[in-house]
């Protein structure tokens, strides 16, 4: 008998329930698509800012040391440097995979034909290597310095073009009168060589005053063959919370269960310990302005998401109330009825809110659905790729379906609960 | 004859008003009581309280020797359930439900639905072949009668009837009278609130409320049950 009132009120009221469905819908596919696109956001906009560089910077410990006693950012001025052949173990660290690309840095001083004295770096463009793991990786600067304007040539292609190229600052480049495709000799502490300008960038800094050479160019000009300076990590990580504050000014603090907790986590501070794990005698540190960068506008955006959940799931739920409070006062007289012929309230209360609930977990779903749909949406909108839909978002909307639907029904539950057969019964008290 | 009800003193005030006031009245069981009274006389709040459905300001309200007047909301519809058959004047008939789903109805909330049963009243007020149909495809003589059923349908210790021949033409006013009088053959308590001198007529016995009072009462000496049309001239 219950199903059959049920389905039956259903039958007869469908147009209303039809309403309050797409209502759910609406809600539930707001907050489907809010939480997928907040869950993954931090991905997606790590990426974006990886545009910014690094975030992690990796140099010998006593260099650190001193660049703190006499802050001084360049690494080389110890006379330290770290192991080339250690590089390839950052891709082996527990959270190798947030590991978005690197490249090695080693300064030296070079005397250019003219006479003048410039500083050049070496590093990886597009270095491919093999891993230790059996893996290969390609990384390098390119996609690390996305800021710099090429004006003159490309990008120095280091697995096509080989180590014979550089690439020069657009001061240097205007000081010297150097442009793509010419040939320049750089003299070094231990060698001079020959080098092909593969390309002139803008950097709007004072890289712009460097000319950048393939890593083993300046390691055999400066002798310092298999060693680097500084290492430029850019990692995906999460934002800093209390517990990576506290690892972060100290490991050893922590419990057990924190140090898993924090070191499971993809905090920087986590990822830089784990670089120094694999890396001898190195200090990773965060680059903070951009990694507190990332952390304000990660916050701020899933705050947004938030907020936009919560006021959809507000305004749900007042049409819900709205539709739900509509619909008892219509059945008002088919409620006292019930009333008068033994129905108790709970037993007339389950029954509309089964009919509501029938209603919600069918508009729950094409919400869902719904929502998955305008995450794509924004996904390739914003960010130009999928969101990924997590198995999380599931039970969040159903639990947010069910209290928006419960909390809809409240005003129409106390109305049909106060509700005397007398008065709609007879019309009077 | 034992008692099945009585009123002793039973007032139900709305702020200066009085709409029953200090009322006296007991109804035998198996007996066919009609209540009679002009408008605003306080028949309907006299039978909203004694089916349960409303509380007495004032008095004892005995049923079957249990005083109902001060039990809680929840006991009187254990009450309105177990004990009381209601009939109103403007049948109530869940729209949405055939015939035979609105007898269930009051069997679901008693106990167990169960169609044969709802069936079986049906056929005793002549209805088991629209038991199928939807109110809006009954006549208004029919959906009393559906009313009639769903009311016997729980075995009622009484039946109250508001004004059950009120939105009747007459042909099925005298059905509907034709059904209280076997009804009342079977042992069944009937209270017919009514303004029809011609319904009231039927019945064993007659109170006339007037201002919430008990005005007088007569007894039908010809008491047969069936109703007689008072033809103008």
């Amino acid at each position: 008998m219950f199903i059959r009132m049920i389905a039956k009120a259903f039958l007869r009221q469908w147009k209303k329930m039809v309403m309050i469905a797409f209502t759910i819908a609406l809600g539930a596919s707001l907050a489907t698509a809010m939480l997928s696109v907040m869950m993954d956001v931090g991905d997606k906009v790590n990426h974006e800012l990886k545009a910014y560089g690094a975030n992690i910077s990796v140099v010998p410990k006593n260099a650190s040391v001193i660049s703190e006693l006499y802050d001084i950012e360049d690494g080389d001025v110890s006379g330290e440097y770290l192991a080339e052949d250690e590089l390839g173990k950052i891709k082996t660290i527990f959270w190798a995979f947030n590991i978005v690309d690197y490249a090695p840095f080693i300064s030296t001083e070079a005397v250019l034909d003219e006479g003048s004295t410039v500083t050049v770096k070496g590093t990886w463009f597009d270095h491919h290597m093999a891993l230790p793991t059996g893996e290969e990786l390609d990384a390098g600067v390119i996609s690390m310095r996305s800021w710099w304007e090429i004006i003159d040539g490309d990008w120095l292609d280091e697995q096509k073009l080989g180590s014979d190229f550089c690439m020069v600052g657009t001061g240097i480049a205007q000081k010297e009168g150097i442009s793509a495709g010419q040939t320049i000799r750089l003299k070094g502490p231990k060698a001079e060589k020959d080098l092909t300008v593969a390309g002139v960038f803008d950097a709007g800094s004072d890289e712009d005053n460097e000319i950048y050479v393939p890593l083993d160019t300046a390691q055999e000009i400066s002798g310092l063959e298999g060693k680097v300076s500084s290492i430029e990590v850019s990692a995906l990580t999460t934002p800093d919370n209390e517990l990576a504050r506290k690892a972060a000014e100290d490991p050893g603090s922590l419990s057990v269960s924190q140090y898993e907790t924090w070191y499971c986590t993809a905090y920087v501070s986590s990822i830089c310990y784990q670089i120094e794990e694999v890396i001898t005698d190195s200090v990773a540190s965060a680059v903070r302005q951009v990694a507190d960068s990332e952390g304000q506008i990660l916050n701020k955006t899933q705050m947004l998401m938030i907020l936009i959940t919560i006021l959809s799931l507000i305004g749900a739920a007042l049409g819900i109330c709205n539709l739900v409070t509509a619909s008892v006062m219509e059945r008002s007289q088919e409620i006292g009825l019930m009333k008068a012929v033994g129905a108790h309230n709970p037993a007339i209360t389950g029954l509309v809110l089964t009919e509501i609930m029938c209603t919600a977990v069918i508009g729950g779903v094409i919400g869902f659905f719904a929502g998955i749909g305008f995450a794509q949406i924004i996904g390739h909108t914003v960010f130009q790729s999928a969101i990924e839909i997590r198995a999380m978002v599931v039970p969040i909307v159903i639990v947010l379906v069910i209290v928006v639907t419960l909390i809809g029904c409240i005003p129409a539950i106390k109305m049909l609960q106060s509700l005397r057969p007398t008065e709609v019964l007879h019309g009077r008290a | 004859m034992s008692t099945l009800l009585e009123l002793k003193n039973v007032s139900k005030i709305y702020g200066d008003l009085h709409a029953l006031d200090h009322v006296n009245m007991k109804v035998e069981k198996g007996e066919w009581l009609a209540i009679m009274g002009p408008s605003g006389s306080g028949k309907s709040t006299m039978m909203n309280i004694i089916g349960a459905l409303d509380k007495a300001s004032e008095g004892e309200i005995l049923l079957d020797g249990e005083d109902i007047a001060k039990k809680s909301a929840k006991a009187l519809t254990n009450i309105r359930r177990d004990k009381i058959g209601l009939i109103f004047q403007q049948f109530h008939l869940v729209s949405y439900l055939t015939a035979v789903e609105n007898v269930m109805l009051a069997q679901y909330y008693h106990s167990v639905p169960d169609e044969k049963e709802a069936l079986e009243a049906l056929e005793r007020v002549g209805l088991k072949d629209r038991a199928r149909h939807y109110p809006s495809q009954l006549s208004g003589g029919e959906q009393q009668r559906v009313c009639v059923a769903r009311a016997l349908i729980n075995y009622p210790e009484i039946i109250l009837a508001d004004e059950p021949t009120g939105n009747l033409d007459e042909a099925n006013e005298e059905i509907v009278v034709e059904l209280f009088r076997k009804l009342h053959e079977e042992g069944t308590t009937l209270v017919v609130v009514t303004h029809n001198p011609e319904v009231a007529e039927v019945a064993q016995r007659t109170i006339v409320l007037r201002n919430g009072k008990v005005d007088h009462e007569s007894i039908n000496p010809d008491f047969t049950g069936k109703i007689k049309h008072i033809t103008l001239q």
